[in-house]
């Protein structure tokens, strides 16, 4: 793991608990965690297992119940706006409007990270040159495929050239095809920028392709830790092991109920 | 002047967007119109005690109708943008949060203030006669209206889940609210008890006071107790609409 001089994120006892009818869920059951700057770091647990909670909690959109935590430089609780202007967040449900054309939506963006109209729409173009959609500019995001739009909200989460990015399941519903270009882009991002990279998954292929360490939640706990090798030599006894025999091992079940994508 | 300016962002793409559906637009234009012109007629053979002819009480009754619809509605359109994850991704940029909900409300407005101009000159055209300034007037009450139930519309929907509930709440409270008030008929043609209740719907001293000011008249009682009740429930309802959509749970 990094030192702490080079971390860029750095959780102590997160915890979420959600008050419903039925009684107190206990979603996330306390978070230790540190992220190395530059680090991918695949977030992977079944359905349910409080990673989009977690998420959620780390992109300012949810008080934690408990705990704290710091994000490229800012405090989470004393200055999530601080937090929100170094950050960028790609959720699961993606954020396009898609009756907004793709310029539209890249120069809104930056406005919204206050970004001059000039500079917003210069921006806005060297988004598009740098992720391929220079030819989509003018074309509503409706009108896109998944792998298309799938770049464009990654455009989006980059506009700030944040020192993290968060992404919440980035390649669910996309074809194999989409999902290896997906890769390929995330990886060239923290090559050429540096970025930090934290995304949750439950393909287990994913995080073995992608990140560099693989924080494996269950039921809203960190149940192991480490890079993909390691897990699998840990847990199986065999650094030839698939990823999916290790997380057998340790969550004692499969990671989804599908079956793991290719 | 941060507050302003991360404000006017928001009201672009907002506005954009609404200029962008032209169906939305169209139709949305076209019922009060449809409304002035086809129930209207029915009302100008009768008398429903007012001075001048009968289009003196139901445009401005119109009006009102229209922005309370208009506005309590809006919220509509938040939650689809929920559900499309777009609130979220705006959440988590340095805009301040504020601004997202008077972005939109500011909207709103203009889009209100807009088809109300159109529903007046519409009413003109038909034998409303208003003098300039009444008219300038009483745009400025449907634009304090529209603010505050727009702002208040956008709160309900940060806590409501679905559409269909959202649809429904807004029209229960909506409906009585409407009737009460005394938008298509005065009041004064009410039997005491419903008189009675009426006059704790403060959307009933709004159209009373518009009646006043297309009629001329600005500087008496119903003007100004149309005026400082109308902007009690606009600060009223900003503060809560601000507070809901703040305090909204994940």
């Amino acid at each position: 793991m990094s030192s702490l001089s080079s971390s860029v994120i750095r959780i102590r006892g997160l915890t979420r608990t959600f008050q419903l009818k039925s009684g107190p869920v206990h979603a996330v059951r306390g978070i230790d965690l540190t992220v190395g700057r530059g680090e991918i770091l695949g977030f992977l647990g079944p359905n349910g297992a409080g990673k989009t909670t977690t998420l959620r909690m780390l992109t300012t959109l949810l008080p934690p119940s408990g705990g704290d935590a710091e994000i490229a430089g800012h405090d989470l609780l004393r200055d999530p706006a601080g937090v929100r202007r170094r950050i960028g967040y790609v959720a699961q449900s993606g954020g396009l409007d898609p009756a907004c054309g793709v310029r539209e939506e890249l120069v809104t963006q930056c406005r919204l990270h206050l970004m001059s109209r000039g500079a917003a729409r210069e921006r806005a173009g060297e988004l598009a040159r740098e992720l391929g959609l220079s030819d989509l500019m003018d074309r509503p995001t409706g009108a896109l495929s998944g792998g298309q739009r799938r770049r464009l909200e990654i455009a989006m989460g980059l506009a700030n050239r944040p020192e993290v990015l968060f992404l919440d399941e980035p390649t669910t519903g996309l074809d194999p095809g989409s999902r290896a270009e997906l890769w390929e882009l995330v990886a060239r991002v923290r090559a050429e920028h540096g970025t930090t990279v934290f995304l949750t998954t439950h393909y287990l292929d994913e995080a073995d392709a992608l990140a560099d360490r693989v924080v494996v939640v269950d039921s809203g706990r960190i149940v192991a830790e480490g890079t993909p090798a390691d897990l699998k030599t840990r847990y199986t006894g065999d650094p030839a092991a698939s990823l999916q025999d290790a997380f057998l091992a340790i969550t004692g079940r499969g990671a989804t109920g599908e079956p793991v994508a290719i | 002047m941060t507050l302003l300016a991360h404000t006017g962002i928001v009201f672009g793409r907002a506005l954009r967007a609404t200029l962008r559906s032209k169906t939305n637009l169209f139709f949305g234009m076209l019922q009060p119109l449809l409304f002035l012109a086809l129930f209207g007629p029915l009302l100008t053979e009768l008398d429903i005690g007012v001075s001048g002819s009968s289009w003196q009480a139901l445009v401005p009754g119109v009006l009102i109708q229209l922005t309370l619809l208009g506005g309590s509605y809006v919220g509509l359109g938040l939650l689809m943008d929920r559900s499309l994850g777009v609130v979220d991704r705006m959440r988590v940029t340095p805009v301040t949060p504020l601004a997202l909900l008077l972005g939109r409300t500011l909207r709103d407005v203009v889009q209100l203030v807009a088809q109300a101009v159109l529903l007046v000159l519409l009413g003109l055209a038909l034998g409303l006669r208003a003098p300039l300034p009444g008219v300038l007037l009483g745009l400025l009450f449907v634009a304090v209206v529209a603010a505050a139930l727009s702002a208040l519309s956008y709160g309900l929907a940060m806590h409501i889940r679905t559409g269909q509930e959202f649809a429904a709440v807004v029209n229960t409270a909506g409906m009585p609210l409407m009737l009460l008030a005394g938008l298509l008929l005065p009041m004064s043609l009410a039997p005491g008890w419903l008189d009675g209740i009426s006059r704790a719907v403060p959307f009933r001293y709004t159209v009373d006071a518009v009646r006043q000011v297309f009629l001329g008249h600005y500087a008496n009682g119903t003007v100004a107790v149309g005026a400082a009740v109308t902007l009690a429930l606009a600060a009223l309802c900003l503060l809560a609409g601000a507070r809901l959509f703040r305090s909204a749970p994940a």
